[in-house]
């Protein structure tokens, strides 16, 4: 539970309210992370909250890459850390994507706004062994062309013939030449394989479920669809109950979970 | 491939029988629009049907001072066109190509004609239709919920 001490060495700035930080270890570094893993990121004075970690699962080193969006107090205080402002780290903790259970199969990664930052792990991963893979698509939405998180790398994506990426915005702005629309309307014409693809969806709840939807309707089977649940994660091994959605801590059997598993719990309303 | 073979590779046609995929296929032929092509103008008579088969195809409304906005872009598999089933019969925005696109048009009079003849045809069709139109719908409703804005931006209460 005590957080280790790591310094920001690294700080880009991905869009209006969103920045990545690089963070390395002041001491002994925590365990490496797997994809959809988080870790519970704490500023100094302020609080701590769970970060997913975004970086390159391949790139061995005890740096981590969080992407953070501005959005309450402690959210803030971290966007806002500069270089050399040290911060605390716990974790990683939660299970995560498991791209391993994609092998030999199409994998179709669906990320809606700042649902990129857990998945970019994903996505790297399947580039770094791409033989393990089938066909390879990656749908991503945002609110408008400038919401895009790591707008560079999306363009090196997309110039690969090796990887089929689909951006669309749901408002378009001047010279903007892609496409408009919600996430499912790719979904939903995509050439796909249903029984031989796994998905990974990441982003507001109400996207992830209308993806869900479509991915079913296509024939997709709901163990095969994960999913990455957001709830209020405060301790980030499963003590707490906070995060707790039905029978799961979120924290501890998530976040990421298959839809077979999910389905009944998204219908909840928040507790 | 033939025309029969493509309306029936349709996933949107899927609930038509071969004889009426037939039907269709002899009120439809290939066209193609360069980027920057305009399909229709808003406000004008409505004819014709467009199943996009390759390209993309973006639905827009002229805003005095912003030129046009495009409100939806429309991919293969999507079909562009609808404003003709419902009377007054007048495109309620326009649609441009935005890439070279490759599509299927449907004459629509002569479908209107075989429908109202032949209701056993008339109904898959329409029933097809408002399969595209709802999904349309719930995209759209989809986009209005704002799911991806910054929940610390709190829209002004007035």
């Amino acid at each position: 539970m005590l957080p280790a001490r790591y310094v920001v060495t690294g700080r880009t700035v991905e869009t209006a309210d969103s920045v990545t930080l690089r963070l390395e270890p002041l001491e002994r570094p925590i365990p490496r992370f797997q994809p959809g893993q988080f870790t519970m990121l704490y500023a100094h004075g302020v609080g701590e909250i769970a970060v997913s970690v975004s970086g390159d699962p391949s790139v061995v080193d005890s740096a981590l890459t969080q992407t953070i969006r501005a959005v309450g107090a402690v959210s803030r205080a971290l966007h806002d850390a500069e270089p050399g402002t040290v911060v605390g780290v716990r974790g990683p903790y939660g299970v995560g994507w498991q791209p391993s259970l994609a092998w030999e199969r199409d994998v179709v990664v669906v990320a809606g706004g700042v649902g990129l930052a857990p998945l970019r792990p994903v996505v790297l991963a399947v580039l770094a062994q791409r033989w393990r893979y089938r066909r390879f698509i990656v749908v991503v939405g945002a609110r408008t062309p400038r919401e895009f998180l790591y707008s560079d790398e999306l363009k090196w994506w997309s110039a690969r013939d090796d990887v089929a990426v689909e951006l669309t915005v749901d408002h378009a702005a001047d010279g903007w030449t892609g496409q408009v629309g919600f996430v499912t309307q790719p979904l939903s014409r995509l050439p796909l394989d249903p029984a031989a693809t796994t998905a990974f969806v990441c982003g507001p709840e109400p996207m992830m479920r209308f993806s869900a939807d479509i991915l079913l309707r296509r024939g997709v089977p709901a163990d095969r669809i994960r999913i990455s649940l957001e709830r209020n994660m405060k301790c980030g091994i499963g003590q707490c109950g906070h995060c707790q959605l039905g029978p799961l801590l979120v924290c501890r059997d998530g976040p990421v979970v298959d839809y077979a598993r999910a389905a009944d719990l998204l219908s909840v309303r928040e507790l | 491939m033939s025309m029969f073979d493509q309306l029936s590779a349709s996933t949107l046609l899927s609930g038509l029988s071969q004889t009426h995929i037939a039907v269709l296929s002899s009120a439809a032929r290939e066209v193609t629009f360069a980027a920057g092509e305009r399909l229709f103008e808003e406000g004008a008579p409505a004819k014709g049907c467009w199943l996009v088969q390759r390209g993309c195809v973006a639905i827009d409304a002229g805003i005095p001072g912003r030129g046009p906005v495009v409100v939806q872009t429309v991919g293969p598999g999507e079909v562009v066109g609808w404003s003709w089933l419902i009377t007054p019969a007048r495109w309620h925005f326009g649609a441009i190509a935005v890439a070279p696109t490759a599509a299927i048009e449907l004459d629509t009079d002569q479908l209107r004609a075989f429908a109202e003849h032949d209701p056993t045809f008339g109904y898959p069709v329409a029933i097809a239709m408002l399969t595209m139109v709802l999904d349309r719908l719930q995209t759209t409703r989809a986009r209005l919920l704002d799911l991806y804005r910054n929940p610390a931006d709190t829209p002004t209460r007035r």
